[in-house]
């Protein structure tokens, strides 16, 4: 029997629908996947009911482990046994300290290392998408179950000082998951929102994230409906391991240990961690051991002795805190409130220099492993749409390193410093110093330093076909773009002889959309209808979209459009409704280009209207056309 | 319809085109502004809006950046009236303010040389003093007695000082480390 469903009068019996969005805090020790249900924010457990799902892959005896079950292995397979895989993200095999204790057989890639395993020879994109699709599977789980309703996307968090290549690195792995990135957003940022909104914080408040191997520090303005970050500055190489390391170290000296096995290596750092977590609360604690030489090792540590020898690390946080006050022209007295965010700042002795740098006692009064995620969560049912308008928040974030290029000498000419809000675009141009000069090579680089060397490099890339003229009369513009996810397009353009010539480079370590394909296709074991089913999937989920906000916006607006330019919208539209019906995506995916092409102008009018109605507060009968 | 892009940034914002700009009026109208055409307000919009987002954004981002900071405020308001502030290559400036400038650095070098962090805060706050009184030189200069030249001059002072502010920045940092 059908039941019938009856609705208050006046009340729709279809309410907006809840478009189901995640936020996904992929970190280096754990991850966690989070999302608001009822307009509340909640991390997702997996089964068994643990929310953190440990950032460990392991590639063994023919399959593929993800979080506790690998970190199982970690002891008795460490080289297929991957951990801190955030480390490696976006990395070449120099970039990495400490690499010489990783048990892992690494071979170098142009752009970033990759690391053999008995399932062959896996990127660090390649284990993020693992960890990633794990959240997925669990979000899938939880959220969907047999509703029928599809996951609309994710926002994926990254540390704030995470450079291009990392970024890219980090979004690649979440599109070989399966993942739609609604953005990336910066960790602290993502603190920010969780902590800002919970407590209805406004004011400057520093956001301190230590977690397991990247450190961040942001300075946001808080104001009613707007998250504004005015300096970011960190590290993206020192975190909770670094502290881990330092007492293994102890460890090793302490017991007078040489040549270990990377089997004792991965024994001694988990002691080590856990000990690392109990001086927290207690003030020694005992480090045991059997090796497999036979060697006992029976050691206590006191937590005065801990502190003394990871000193030097806390400092190493307090000087990029200092130049972000800095940054943003503040003095210290003028912050409002620090909150800790990450595992590591559960130390006692991190939180003692932060209370002394700021004179305040630091906010604690949230879940330092759970607030990025949480915080993710809200941003991505905002960015999905769930919130009604004028209720949402505005996010205004900066790119964390200054982007150049390499000029005459080594030397890096600034084009876009740091903190600067995105998105973001600036052009320079640059000249030709040679006569009949037909070709230039660009060398785009990332970093605060004035010499290239001393920078990350970006990309290369050759301006061709330049039409021969004497030095120095070429007008070679160069444009760098920064998009709302923090990552870089540049684009160069020879326009003085209106010759154009131009090219737009994705950083060196970068993924084409071609080998993701690929990746994805191998993934499915050659499961062909797996991989159509899913392309025709997504080219009508996009045309559904297409339709519907098309059509939202003629509603809306179509005074600003002739009759004839509303009869063609209207018949590229049906045309678009016809093919989403059928069953061929590269028709749809065409159409989809050609309505976007005639809807261009409109969008543009559109967008003019709505900036006229911020700045008249809404005031719709007093705008013109 | 007029096109956003190639509106002067004071338009942009409904400001008054002055060089003496009301900060919050201008701090509310970046806000209004990118609430309305943020890429975050367009994540599921079709393709074309997206773009439009993102350049929207892009120059509303670049006109707050330029209004915000007196020195890039004033070389804007010049360009617009035909007069180059000539940055780069006019560096000829009076004696006396080049002799003052020797005298600035002499008292940084000193201060960070024997690390006396309370002397750095004290030049820091005579700069702040000085800085704030060439702002309103500038405003008199462009806004009453529409005086380019002059201004563009005050401008380059203005640079220079800047410059100073940085170096005791850099020379505060030194001692931290």
């Amino acid at each position: 029997m059908a039941l019938l469903q009856i609705s208050e009068p006046g009340e729709s019996t279809a309410p907006h629908q809840h478009r189901l969005a995640v936020g996904i805090d992929l970190g280096t020790t754990n991850s966690l996947v989070a999302t608001v249900r009822n307009g509340v924010a909640v991390v997702l457990n997996d089964h068994e009911g643990h929310p953190l799902l440990p950032s460990v892959v392991c590639y063994s005896r023919g399959r593929v482990q993800v979080g506790c079950p690998a970190q199982a292995e970690q002891a008795c397979d460490p080289k297929n046994t991957i951990v801190s895989v955030k480390r490696f993200m976006g990395r070449g095999i120099r970039d990495v300290a400490h690499i010489e204790n990783c048990p892992y057989d690494f071979v170098d890639a142009p752009g970033m290392l990759k690391i053999r395993t008995t399932a062959g020879t896996k990127s660090p994109v390649e284990v993020s998408a693992e960890i990633l699709k794990a959240l997925r599977l669990r979000a899938e789980q939880a959220l969907i179950g047999n509703s029928g309703m599809e996951l609309v996307g994710a926002v994926v968090t990254v540390p704030a000082y995470f450079d291009d290549a990392q970024r890219q690195a980090t979004k690649d792995a979440a599109r070989l998951a399966g993942l739609n990135v609604l953005r990336l957003l910066n960790e602290p940022t993502a603190a920010a929102i969780a902590y800002g909104l919970d407590n209805a914080a406004e004011g400057v408040y520093a956001i301190y994230d230590l977690g397991g191997g990247t450190f961040d520090i942001s300075i946001l303005r808080l104001s009613r409906g707007v998250f504004e970050v005015m300096a970011t500055n960190g590290n993206a190489a020192l975190g909770g391991d670094d502290f881990d390391h330092r007492l293994y170290c102890w460890v090793v000296e302490k017991a007078g240990l040489s040549l270990l096995s990377p089997e004792d290596t991965s024994v001694l750092l988990i002691q080590a961690r856990e000990a690392k977590e109990l001086l927290s609360a207690h003030a020694e604690t005992r480090i045991t051991a059997t090796l497999s030489t036979g060697q006992f090792i029976d050691l206590t540590v006191r937590q005065q002795e801990f502190w003394e020898m990871t000193r030097n690390l806390v400092a190493k946080t307090l000087a990029p805190t200092r130049k972000a006050l800095r940054d943003a022209g503040l003095a210290v007295d003028e912050v409002k409130g620090v909150v800790m965010v990450g595992g590591a700042t559960r130390m006692p002795h991190v939180q003692q220099a932060v209370g002394e740098l700021f004179r305040q006692v630091p906010l604690n009064n949230l879940d330092p492993d759970k607030v990025v995620a949480l915080g993710a969560a809200m941003q991505a049912n905002v960015l999905a749409g769930n919130r009604p308008s004028g209720d949402e928040w505005l996010l205004l974030d900066v790119i964390p390193l200054s982007l150049g290029i390499e000029t005459m000498g080594g030397l890096v000419e600034k084009i876009l410093p740091r903190n600067s809000t995105i998105p973001v675009a600036r052009a320079q141009e640059f000249t030709t110093f040679k006569d009949g000069q037909t070709a230039m090579s660009m060398h785009v680089v990332q970093g605060d330093r004035d010499l290239v060397a001393d920078c990350r490099s970006l990309a290369r890339f050759e301006l061709r076909g330049i039409p021969p003229m004497a030095a120095g009369a070429a007008r070679i513009r160069v444009t760098f773009q920064v998009d709302a996810d923090g990552l870089l397009a540049v684009s160069a353009r020879e326009a003085s002889s209106g010759v154009e010539s131009s090219v737009t480079v994705k950083p060196s370590y970068g993924l084409t959309d071609d080998q993701i394909t690929q990746m994805l296709k191998d993934s499915y074991e050659h499961a062909r209808d797996d991989v159509h089913a899913r392309a025709l999937r997504e080219q009508q989920v996009e045309a559904e979209r297409m339709i519907e906000a098309s059509e939202s916006a003629l509603r809306e607006d179509a005074d600003l459009l002739c009759a004839e330019e509303i009869e063609t919208i209207r018949a590229e539209l049906a045309t678009l409704r016809r093919l989403a019906a059928a069953t061929d995506h590269r028709a749809i995916k065409q159409q989809v280009e050609r309505v976007n092409r005639v809807t261009g102008p409109f969008a543009t009018r559109r967008m003019d209207r709505s900036v006229k109605r911020a700045l008249t507060g809404r005031n719709v009968a007093s705008i013109g056309p | 319809m007029s096109d956003h892009l190639t509106q002067n940034f004071f338009e942009l914002f409904g400001l008054p085109e002055r060089f003496q700009v009301d900060g919050e009026q201008l701090d509310r109208a970046y806000r209004e502004i990118q609430a309305a055409v943020h890429p975050d307000r367009f994540v599921n919009a079709p393709e074309a809006e997206r773009r439009v987002s993102m350049q929207r954004a892009t120059h509303v981002n670049d006109g707050y950046r330029t209004l915000r900071n007196p020195v890039r405020r004033a070389a804007y308001l010049l360009r617009r009236h035909g007069v180059d502030p000539q940055f780069e290559t006019d560096t000829a400036m009076p004696a006396a303010f080049l002799v003052e400038q020797m005298e600035w650095r002499e008292a940084i070098e000193e201060a960070s040389g024997s690390a006396d962090a309370r002397e750095l805060d004290h030049l820091s706050a005579r700069l702040a003093g000085e800085l704030k009184r060439m702002y309103a030189e500038i405003g008199r200069q462009i806004d009453e007695r529409g005086d380019f030249p002059g201004a563009a001059e005050t401008v380059r002072k203005l640079m220079f000082l800047e410059k100073l502010g940085m170096e005791i920045g850099d020379a505060m940092e030194a001692l931290e480390d």
